[in-house]
């Protein structure tokens, strides 16, 4: 950068805006990363509560809860698709990413800070949105939209003739529009405000994973607001889209729906991924094994995972060949994969290991995902998920990956970076004890499913037979001690603010080779003024 | 300052280029309208009959049985129903079968058939001459119309491993009320709670 824009920077140098002009009109990285871990947090917990809400009402059979079974419906979809687009991706993305993307790469800010303030307040309206719209209409008689995450026609259209969805639909268009902003700035950052030195092939890992996750985002997302976009006019202006009546076809929405909804999988992983990656490089004290393999898997992940979404269709009537290839594109993809799993237990592999929280966490992660991933080979097979097919089966699968994988990872990020974020230090046993309720909670909460999608219990139904009751009240007893595990973290949070103990730059040792931890903690209010000059990873 | 301004050109360029595959993307999920129709028509996917002018297949000594469905949207007050539940015809042969069509409402009203052949795996062999599919008719109370359908099941059926040994397929029609060309989705739509 030149002098002149130097000069006229270092006037601001660490002058800090009023509060409302800080946090309201903020565009500066590290700011809107806070204000997006905070509002993923938030959204979190209010996803958090309304699956607490289908666990009291699963615990037994009957209906003790929900007068009104379609209301739990409800619940299930709001579930969904608050944990997905406003706790998950905020949080890795939004939060993670705008925060330490632009440190990692030895750049000042992100590169349109003013686009980047409009993504987050887009994604907070979205949400606003979103809880708007379980309090009017959608079924005749019953509040909020219930039809799933997945939004399928004809339930999504005459099967919800209220507002609901509507409000649902436009959410989504807010959030997307925002992912797809941010996306476009993560990937005008990565290409073109490297410092110089850091080529490519020299960038971080985390780095790595947010430029596939936000070309990902551009692909996919654009196809869901089309296909969203159709159903707002099939459901108001008379179209007919998705309409048998009018030559229209309910599975097309379905093939653009998963086009978009495979892809958002990854979005959702791949930034935990670069994450678990320098966890396990840190506290191993080695650099991450295999880096480019670890890099061009991402990719190829990224690549593969556009090529087979119709493996969450093998029931609409695919014909054979069409089956056979979605089953073998699918499994393609347990490669990438297993290089990433191999890589990051070879890091480990004859490293000096630390157990610290954020350690625990990443460990925990790499169990749990790759528990979630063999479930994930078995229904792949287009048979085998003739009998699994929306049974609890699916339901361990994903949430072995995501709740069990991506929160994981967001855990993990948050005892590992918390330091650098808030400049305070966290005891490490607050980290370690909550892991061990999480790791408790979560797994008694989701392996019980396994044997309740092989025995057949259905999905997104409020009521079940007798014979599935032991195991949804295990289940349910793991919900509650996952939920009550946040406690701990939230009083961590606190305890560190009120302790106030000071973290150094660099808390972890000569792990910590990326370049936050070159910075002070938390870092100056702007950075790299002077770009730092990299001249060998040493990766 | 040309620095600058060099990487502001760059960081430009870029996000034009991302605007750009976003709005792509938006239109080709638009695209994939017509597309995916184009495609059912040409391949028989999903059931699609494939609309022919004329059989020039060789009549095999080999029959399949053929069934009739037919529906009528609720909002339509007609009733509907092939001549014969059931023909059996030899592969390769052009067949006639007649529907009957009745107005039993006391008002005259228009509707739209649309049409789906079941397994979905045989839509490409089954082969439709003509057909009143697709074209709005307008009944007067107590009208009563026949409409025919000339079709023929293509012997190519038989070296198609997926779908060889098969012995029945389900012809399927619906007729969905129609106005001014355009369906009315309103009428159909059900107005009763889904749960109580």
């Amino acid at each position: 950068m030149a002098h002149a824009a130097d000069a006229a920077h270092a006037d601001h140098h660490d002058h800090l805006p009023s509060f409302w002009r800080r946090w309201f009109y903020s565009t500066n990285h590290k700011d809107i990363g806070t204000l997006y871990l905070i509002f993923g947090f938030t959204a979190g917990i209010v996803g958090g509560l309304l699956s607490i809400g289908m666990r009291l009402e699963l615990q037994e059979p009957g209906l003790q809860f929900f007068s009104n079974p379609q209301a739990f419906n409800v619940f299930v979809t709001g579930h969904g698709l608050i944990m997905v687009f406003f706790m998950v991706m905020p949080t890795l993305i939004g939060g993670f990413g705008n925060w330490f993307i632009p440190i990692m790469i030895g750049a000042p800010d992100m590169a349109f800070p003013r686009m980047n303030n409009i993504s987050y307040w887009l994604t907070v309206s979205a949400f606003c949105l979103m809880l708007c719209s379980l309090f009017v209409e959608g079924a005749p008689g019953s509040l909020g939209f219930g039809g799933g995450w997945t939004v399928y026609p004809p339930l999504s259209t005459v099967g919800h003739p209220g507002p609901a969805l509507d409000f649902g639909i436009l959410a989504l268009h807010l959030a997307g529009a925002a992912s797809i902003l941010g996306a476009i700035n993560f990937i005008t950052t990565i290409l073109n405000m490297r410092a110089p030195g850091m080529t490519l092939h020299k960038m971080p890992l985390f780095a790595w994973s947010m430029l596939v996750t936000a070309f990902l985002l551009l692909l996919s997302l654009p196809v869901l607001a089309g296909a969203i976009t159709m159903l707002l006019t099939d459901r108001n202006f008379g179209t007919t889209f998705f309409e048998p009546s009018g030559g229209g076809d309910p599975v097309l929405y379905q093939h653009l729906f998963w086009f978009f909804g495979h892809p958002e999988v990854y979005i959702m992983i791949l930034p935990a991924f670069g994450i678990v990656s320098h966890i396990i490089s840190t506290f191993s004290k080695k650099p991450i094994f295999g880096y480019l393999g670890m890099a061009y898997a991402m990719v190829a992940i990224g690549v593969v995972g556009f090529v087979v979404w119709a493996h969450h269709m093998y029931t609409v009537g695919l014909s054979l060949q069409t089956q056979a290839y979605f089953v073998f594109a699918t499994m393609v993809i347990a490669v990438p994969t297993g290089v990433k799993i191999f890589s990051w237990i070879a890091t480990m592999w004859g490293g000096s290991i630390r157990f610290t929280a954020a350690m625990y966490w990443a460990v925990g992660f790499i169990f749990l995902f790759t528990v979630g991933g063999v479930t994930g080979v078995v229904l792949a097979n287009a048979p085998v998920d003739r009998y699994m097919h929306d049974t609890y089966y699916v339901v361990a699968h994903f949430h072995y990956v995501l709740s069990l994988g991506a929160v994981f990872v967001i855990f993990a990020g948050m005892y590992y970076w918390f330091p650098k974020i808030t400049g305070y230090v966290m005891p490490d046993w607050i980290g370690r004890l909550h892991f061990w309720v999480a790791f408790i909670g979560s797994n008694v909460l989701f392996f019980p499913m396994h044997f309740l999608g092989l025995s057949g219990m259905p999905r997104r139904y409020a009521d079940y037979p007798d014979a599935f009751a032991g195991w949804n009240m295990v289940s349910s007893i793991g919900a509650y001690v996952f939920f009550a595990g946040l406690f701990i973290f939230m009083f961590g949070v606190v305890y560190a603010f009120v302790r106030k103990e000071r973290a150094a730059d660099n808390p972890w040792g000569e792990g910590a080779t990326t370049l936050e931890w070159t910075l002070s903690s938390p870092p100056p209010y702007h950075q790299f003024e002077t770009l730092p000059r990299v001249i060998d990873t040493g990766h | 300052m040309t620095e600058t301004s060099n990487l502001q050109r760059k960081m430009h360029r870029t996000a034009f280029a991302c605007v750009g595959i976003a709005v792509g993307m938006v239109g080709l999920a638009y695209a994939s309208v017509p597309l995916y129709d184009l495609f059912c028509k040409v391949t028989g996917f999903g059931g699609t009959p494939i609309i022919r002018d004329a059989n020039g297949s060789v009549v095999m000594d080999r029959t399949i049985a053929v069934r009739f469905d037919s529906n009528v949207a609720p909002g339509l007050n007609w009733r509907f129903a092939p001549e014969k539940p059931e023909v059996k015809v030899k592969l390769g042969e052009t067949t006639t079968v007649t529907y009957k069509v009745t107005n039993i409402g006391d008002k005259a009203s228009t509707g739209i058939a649309t049409y789906n052949v079941q397994p979905d795996l045989v839509g490409t062999y089954f082969s439709k001459l003509e057909c009143f599919c697709f074209t709005e008719q307008t009944l007067q109370a107590g009208e009563t119309l026949e409409s025919a359908v000339v079709f023929y099941v293509d012997p190519r059926l038989v070296q198609d491993a997926d779908v060889k040994d098969l012995t029945s397929l389900t012809l399927s029609y619906t007729y969905f009320p129609s106005k001014g060309g355009k369906p009315v989705a309103e009428v159909t739509s059900s107005t009763k709670p889904i749960a109580q």
